[in-house]
C-alpha cells in the first residue's frame, strides 16, 4: 500500500523526521487559508496522487502568496495529472498539500528498503537528489551509496560515518543526518514499510535538513497487524477495479490491449503476456488467480474482463496445479458467461490437473469457446478473434 | 537419485491439523511420502489422519527421527514456525505459506545464518522427487522420475515445464520451487550446487522471472564454476510493462537490476541455453542432452 505524501509526512513527523509545516486540503479556499496560517513567505502546492513523477508533470508548484496558492490549488483540484508512472489515463487530483517552501542549499536522496539478496534492511543515499534522480541513477548507478542496517535495527558507527562522508555531509549536519536515518529505520521497522524514500532531503539555507517529499509504501502482507492504517485515505486509493479483484483473490493489473487474459500463477501470466506480445497482440490485463480463489471469485474476475468494452476476446490459459484444478476455472467461466449480456469470443487452453474433466464440463454446459491444446495456438486464436 | 529429499526422507508437517494441512498431508501420504507426524501446539499426544501429533518440532524430531518439515501454518505464525524448526536443527524446511511479511522473513534469514537447515520457500509449491517424495502442494500428475533437475520461481511454470519434459521422455530428479517472495530460502545458486553434486541429475532447467537478482547470481556461479552439466533457462516477463508490479512476479527494483533482457544476457554469457517461451524448454533440453 502506497501512502499519500501528506499521510507519509504525518507519520515521519511523529518519529522526529523534520518535515516542512503543511496542511492537506480539498478546496481552493482552504488552500489559501492554509497558506495564510503557515509560517514563511513562499508556499509549495502539491497534488496528492499515489504515483510518482509529479514534479516533472506540473503536480508541484510554488506560490509567492497565499492567494496565488489558492489559484494553483483551484487549477490542480479535479484535474487529471498524467506522470511517467500513472499511465495515459492519469490520476484525478482530489487533494492538495500546501506547505512552507524551503530554500535549498543542496538536495539529497535518502531511502530505506529491503535488500532482497542480502535479506537485510539497507539505507541508500545520494548527494544528487531531486526530480531527475531516477533517470540519472539509471545512467550512473555509482551516485548511490549504501549503508547496511543490523537485524536489530542499529547502525554501525564507522559505516555510518563513511556513508555520510561520501554524501559530503559533515559537522553539525552529519549529526542531524544520522538522527534522521535512525528515525527512518525505526519507523520502517515499526510500520512494516517496504520503502521509505525522501527525495529530496533538502539541506536548507539555514543549514538544517527538511524532508521535502516523502514516499512510504507499506507491506500489504503485514496489514493484519496494522489496523491503524485501515482508516487512511490511501487504503481506499488505487484502481477501483484492481482493488475489487484483490478482494476476490486475484492479482489484476489493467493494461491497454484488447485481449483479456485469465491465467493462474504469476509466472504463467508473465509467460502468456510474453507470448501475446511476441505474436503481435496486446493484452488488456495481467491476471494471476491465487490458489485460494474459489470458482465464484474467479467468475467475478472474468466478469471484469467481460464488462470491459476494450476486451475483444478472452484467452483462458490454465495449467491446473495442486491447488487450482482446471475445473475450478471451467466452472467460473461458465458462470461468468451466464451472468454477462456481452458476448466475447473465448479461447481456452487447459492443461494439468483435471484438464480433461474441465474440457468435458465446458462441452456439457454448452459454454461457447474455441478449444486449443497448446499455449501458442491459443494465443494465435485469441489474437485472431480480437482482430 | 535426487536432491533435498528422497524415499528415505521422514517428514513432519507443521500445521498438519488445519484444513489445508490435512488435505496436503493426506496427498503426500497417498503419493508415498513417509510422513511420520505433525506439529500443532496444544494437540501433542493426539493422532491426526493416522499420524502422531506433537507440541513442538523438537519433540517430533526426538520421537520420530524426522529430517524434513513442511510448514503450512497461517502467515502470521509462519516466521515463528520456521524459526522453531531452524532452532531444532531440522535439516530441511519447506514453507508453503504465502503472504508472509517481508520483515518477518528478515528475522528468519537471520536465524538461518550459521544454522544446519536448508530452507525452501516461503510462498513455494515445495520440493518433489518424482516417485519418491512429495513435500508441498504441487501437481504430480505429469511428473516422472528421471535425471533433469528443475529450480523455479513459479509454481505454474514448473507444472508446465514438468509436463513438457515428461512428454519428450525426460523425467525429473527433483523439482524445487524457490518461492515467489522477495526474501526467501535457498535460491537458484544453492539449487545449482546441489544438482551439480547429485550424480542422479544430468541436466538442469532454471525457470526465472523479472525482478530481483537471482538469475544474475546463478549465471555468475555457472560461469565461475565451469558447471559441467547442461543448463537451460527461461525468464518470463520480457514484455511486462515497466514500473508496474505484477503479482509476486517482477517486484521491479528501482535500482537497475531485474529485466528479462539483462538476465538472459547474463545466462548466455555463462553458456546457458536460453529459451524465450515455455513451450521451447523441453526441446531445448532434449537437444542439449543429446549433444552432451
Amino acid at each position: 500500500m502506497n501512502l499519500y505524501e501528506y499521510e507519509a509526512k504525518e507519520i515521519l513527523a511523529q518519529y522526529g523526521v523534520p518535515v516542512p509545516e503543511g496542511r492537506s486540503v480539498t478546496t481552493a479556499a482552504d488552500a489559501e487559508a492554509a497558506a495564510k496560517a503557515l509560517p514563511g513567505h513562499k508556499f509549495a502546492v502539491k497534488a496528492q496522487i499515489l504515483a510518482g513523477g509529479r514534479g516533472l508533470a506540473g503536480g508541484v508548484e510554488l506560490a509567492p502568496t497565499p492567494s496565488k496558492a489558492g489559484e494553483i490549488a483551484k487549477r490542480m483540484l479535479g484535474s487529471r495529472l498524467v506522470t511517467k508512472q500513472t499511465g495515459a489515463e492519469g490520476e484525478v487530483v482530489e487533494r492538495v498539500y500546501v506547505e512552507t517552501a524551503v530554500d535549498s542549499r543542496k538536495d539529497f536522496f535518502l531511502a530505506v528498503l529491503v535488500d532482497q539478496a542480502l535479506a537485510q534492511i539497507v539505507v541508500l543515499g545520494s548527494k544528487n537528489g531531486g526530480v531527475d534522480f531516477e533517470d540519472r541513477v539509471l545512467r550512473e548507478p555509482g551516485i548511490v551509496e549504501t549503508l547496511p542496517v543490523d537485524s536489530n535495527g542499529s547502525l554501525d558507527d564507522t559505516l555510518c560515518d563513511v556513508f555520510l562522508n561520501r554524501l559530503g555531509i559533515s559537522g553539525d549536519a552529519a549529526a542531524e543526518a544520522r538522527g534522521i536515518i535512525e528515525a527512518l529505520v525505526k519507523v520502517f521497522r515499526r510500520i512494516d514499510a517496504t520503502l521509505i524514500e525522501i527525495n529530496p532531503l533538502t539541506l536548507t539555507s539555514e543549514g538544517t535538513f527538511a524532508a521535502v517529499d516523502a514516499k512510504v509504501s507499506i507491506d500489504n502482507n503485514a496489514l493484519f497487524r496494522h489496523p491503524e492504517f485501515a482508516g487512511l485515505a490511501s487504503s481506499a486509493g488505487g484502481d477501483e477495479i484492481e482493488m475489487q479483484a484483490q478482494k476476490d483473490e486475484i492479482n489484476l493489473v489493467r493494461l491497454d490491449g484488447n485481449i483479456g487474459v485469465v491465467v493462474n500463477g504469476a509466472g504463467l501470466a508473465l509467460a502468456t503476456q510474453d507470448g501475446i506480445s511476441d505474436a503481435g497482440g496486446k493484452a488488456a490485463n495481467f491476471m494471476d488467480i491465487r490458489t485460494t480463489a474459489t470458482s465464484l471469485q474467479v467468475a467475478r474476475g472474468i466478469g471484469i474482463l467481460l464488462n470491459d468494452p476494450n476486451v475483444k476476446s478472452i484467452l483462458v490459459n490454465i495449467h491446473g496445479g495442486g491447488m487450482t484444478p482446471c475445473d475450478t476455472i471451467a466452472e467460473a467461466l461458465a458462470l461468468a458467461l451466464a451472468w454477462s449480456d456481452r458476448k466475447v469470443p473465448v479461447v481456452t487452453r487447459l492443461a494439468g490437473h483435471n484438464a480433461d474433466y474441465a474440457r468435458q464440463m465446458l462441452v456439457d454446459r454448452g459454454v461457447p469457446h474455441e478449444r486449443c491444446d497448446t499455449m501458442q495456438s491459443a494465443i494465435s486464436a485469441a489474437i485472431a478473434r480480437a482482430a | 537419485m535426487s536432491i533435498l529429499c528422497n524415499s528415505d526422507t521422514k517428514l513432519i508437517v507443521q500445521g498438519m491439523t488445519g484444513r489445508s494441512g490435512t488435505f496436503y498431508t493426506d496427498q503426500a501420504i497417498t503419493y508415498g511420502t513417509n510422513v511420520v507426524g505433525g506439529v500443532r501446539p496444544g494437540k501433542g499426544g493426539k493422532t491426526h489422519i493416522g499420524r502422531p501429533v506433537f507440541d513442538t518440532v523438537r519433540d517430533a524430531m526426538a520421537q520420530t527421527g524426522a529430517d524434513a518439515t513442511m510448514i503450512m501454518v497461517p502467515a502470521h505464525n509462519a516466521a515463528d514456525a520456521m524459526i522453531e524448526a531452524i532452532e531444532a536443527e531440522m535439516p530441511l524446511i519447506v514453507c508453503v505459506t504465502e503472504r508472509i511479511p517481508v520483515l518477518d522473513m528478515i528475522r528468519v534469514k537471520d536465524a538461518l545464518r550459521g544454522s544446519v537447515s536448508e530452507l525452501v520457500g516461503p510462498n513455494s509449491q515445495g520440493v518433489l522427487t518424482p516417485g519418491a517424495c512429495k513435500i508441498g502442494v504441487m501437481s504430480t500428475a505429469d511428473a516422472k522420475p528421471g535425471t533433469i533437475g528443475i529450480a523455479s520461481r513459479s509454481a505454474s511454470l514448473t507444472s508446465e515445464v514438468v509436463a513438457s519434459l515428461s512428454a519428450v521422455g525426460l523425467g525429473q530428479s527433483t523439482t524445487v520451487g524457490v518461492g515467489g517472495d522477495p526474501v526467501h530460502g535457498i535460491g537458484f545458486q544453492r539449487c545449482l550446487e546441489l544438482f551439480m553434486e547429485d550424480p542422479g541429475t544430468t541436466g538442469i532447467v532454471l525457470v526465472g522471472e523479472i525482478g530481483g537478482s537471482e538469475e544474475e547470481q546463478a549465471a555468475a556461479y555457472i560461469k565461475a564454476n565451469h558447471c559441467a552439466k547442461p543448463v537451460t533457462a527461461l525468464v518470463v516477463g520480457r514484455h511486462a510493462p515497466a514500473q508496474r508490479r505484477m503479482g509476486h512476479a517482477g517486484t521491479l527494483s528501482v535500482f537497475g537490476s531485474g529485466n528479462a533482457a539483462s538476465k538472459n544476457a547474463a545466462f548466455r554469457s555463462a553458456g546457458v541455453s536460453v529459451v524465450e517461451n515455455v513451450d521451447d524448454v523441453a526441446q531445448a533440453m532434449a537437444g542439449t542432452m543429446a549433444a552432451a
